[in-house]
């Protein structure tokens, strides 16, 4: 068999595992609107899917995951709750890596349920676990929920923790905006002056574009305040970077970030869901003692994750990208809904390289 | 066959690579009439002059059709994601400076820093119900330059001319282009950001890696070498 064929092959089998777990099968289609994935993740989109386009229906993706178009299909006509499965084709460019691949198969299996999200997310952990049995591959797990759950509870402005929320996806700006929160980094020159006068500022230039005198002037009056507002406490500070930091066993992250939440007392209510996930892991027979939980685990490169975050890597292949990854993304149905939302979890297999490293095992 | 050397095919920036490499013992001319692009290099033995328009000459080295060429780092790192792989930076030429940069309108007193720019890209996206558009022709730039920044809500609007009109047009509110003496920008009401120096580009004479070279182009390339650095 060549190599496609067999990858396929692989696909249709994991496809048929998922759906003997209680999966409906779905198949989005391959082009996708544009409009929607540049909402949801910006232009830095085009630097990872393909753009087509036509004169009629304007600009369109070929789909570069199956998650978003299985939330829209599930928000416009699924009942509840619901499992989905779909193995095909993705398309990601790699411009600055060619060497990875631009096409390839994905096989997923996604959970629409809102009674028991410990139980889901464990289920859909487990089950792909299952499908690489066998390989040697390292698991990581983490959650954004108790990140989020810190900067909520901060002891500061509503503004300035909008500010961090919106970037928890982008370490490096929420790293400096945290510095400035801190009072760490001097305000620039610039802004000083600013701030120091007194009166209106707008009328001197000449008003040009969409943006208001009106939204220049909010904005100083926000800028004013945000001066005066004092710096985040310390104590909050370490914390929160002593969270950012766990990298340990689950039994042994526990333990540190229940330490940390003395400081932080808003993360123990998503401490206690992790609880719940990891006793409905054990159930499901993995092996909590050594699975790995990184607090800040999926953080740069899935978006649209907010709880539990997972992924699966050849430990003697640093160079391929995560054999299976997932996560719970209820946020993102929330966004895609409508005013409806769903708490949802899902995860994918690359059976490309499944079949690669048995080939290097035998 | 030759060693090819493109270089720009009309204006100041064809004359100035003239000059340049006459100035190193090298002679290019434009041979016909004045609508034909063809070319003559006397100075090294086995070298052939191809007249190209800039942007295409990025492309060309790339795909190894031309073993030299002079064009601006701009259109390099813009036309080629994997530049370092395909090409070699043989000399910089001193002139065609631009930089690539951000600039917002001047009545935006509270925007001085990409931080700023990233705070008003959220609001205003809340406020107006689209994402910030950046007006210009330099997409990948651009686009990896505020990823790299972390600058988020913003949307990117093609312009291939005059774009410093598209704030006042109310097609984009902020434009990236390409400034030499920033005078443009200024007449046109708007303003640089002080951390805003996306790239800063001039001519350059760049060599390309993927190009095959026989025993007669491996010669006249030494020899021009010699010349450049001689």
């Amino acid at each position: 068999m060549s190599e496609r064929s067999q990858t396929l092959a692989r696909a249709a089998r994991l496809r048929m595992n998922f759906e003997a777990a209680g999966a409906q099968v779905v198949e989005p289609p391959l082009l996708q609107p544009a409009g929607t994935l540049l909402d949801l993740y910006g232009e830095d989109i085009r630097a990872r899917a393909y753009v087509t386009s036509d004169a009629v229906r304007g600009e369109q993706m070929l789909r570069p995951d199956f998650t978003l178009p299985v939330v829209q299909m599930h928000m416009r006509e699924g009942a509840e709750p619901a499992r989905y499965t779909y193995a095909g084709e993705v398309f990601r460019r790699q411009e600055h890596d060619p060497d990875r691949s631009n096409e390839y198969l994905q096989v997923g299996y996604e959970i629409f349920e809102r009674d028991d999200p410990a139980a889901a997310d464990a289920e859909v952990f487990a089950l792909i676990a299952l499908q690489l049995r066998g390989l040697p591959l390292r698991a990581a797990t983490g959650d954004i929920g108790i990140l989020m759950a810190a900067v909520q509870g901060l002891n500061t402005t509503q503004m300035r923790k909008a500010a961090l929320m919106r970037h928890i996806w982008r370490p490096r700006r929420f790293r400096s905006l945290l510095d400035v929160y801190a009072g760490r980094s001097p305000l620039p020159e610039n802004r000083l002056k600013l701030l120091s006068s007194e009166g209106p500022l707008t009328g001197s230039a000449t008003v040009l574009g969409k943006r208001s005198e009106a939204e220049v002037e909010a904005r100083i009056e926000l800028l004013r305040q945000d001066a005066a507002t004092p710096p985040i406490a310390e104590n909050e500070l370490l914390a929160l970077e002593a969270l950012m930091a766990v990298r340990e066993t689950v039994p042994f992250a526990i333990e540190q970030m229940r330490d940390i939440a003395v400081d932080l007392p808003a993360i123990n209510p998503a401490l206690d869901r992790l609880d719940g996930r990891i006793a409905a892991l054990k159930a499901r027979g993995i092996d909590i003692d050594s699975l790995d939980f990184e607090a800040s685990y999926g953080r740069t490169s899935m978006e649209y994750y907010d709880g539990f975050v997972f992924g699966f890597y050849a430990e003697a292949r640093p160079d391929l990208p995560p054999i299976a990854s997932g996560g719970r993304y209820d946020a993102l149905t929330r966004q895609l809904g409508q005013g409806a939302e769903i708490p949802a979890v899902g995860g994918v297999l690359r059976p490309d390289l499944m079949l690669m490293l048995e080939e290097g095992q035998s | 066959m030759s060693l090819k050397l493109g270089v720009p095919s009309k204006g100041r920036l064809m004359e100035k690579t003239f000059d340049w490499f006459a100035k190193r013992g090298l002679t290019l001319a434009r041979t016909g009439s004045e609508r034909e692009y063809a070319g003559a290099i006397e100075g090294v033995e086995g070298m052939e002059l191809v007249l190209l328009s800039a942007g295409e000459i990025p492309r060309e080295l790339a795909a190894g059709r031309i073993h030299l060429g002079v064009t601006g780092t701009d259109l390099v790192q813009e036309k080629l994601p994997l530049w370092e792989q395909q090409l070699q930076e043989l000399e910089p030429l001193g002139f065609g400076h631009a930089d690539l940069i951000l600039a917002v309108p001047q009545c935006w007193i509270d925007v001085d820093t990409l931080d700023d720019l990233d705070a008003v890209a959220a609001s205003f996206r809340e406020t107006h119900g689209h994402r910030l558009r950046i007006a210009t022709k330099y997409h990948r730039l651009v686009r990896e330059f505020l990823t790299e920044a972390g600058v988020a809500d913003y949307q990117l609007v093609d312009s291939q001319g005059a774009t410093e009109g598209t704030v006042k047009n109310e097609t984009a509110e902020m434009v990236a282009d390409i400034t030499s003496t920033g005078e443009t920008l200024r007449a046109n009401h708007l303003k640089l950001l002080s951390d805003g120096l996306v790239l800063q580009s001039q001519a350059t004479l760049w060599r390309s890696r993927v190009a095959g070279y026989s025993e007669a182009e491996r010669t006249a390339l030494k020899a021009l070498t010699g010349l450049i650095h001689g």
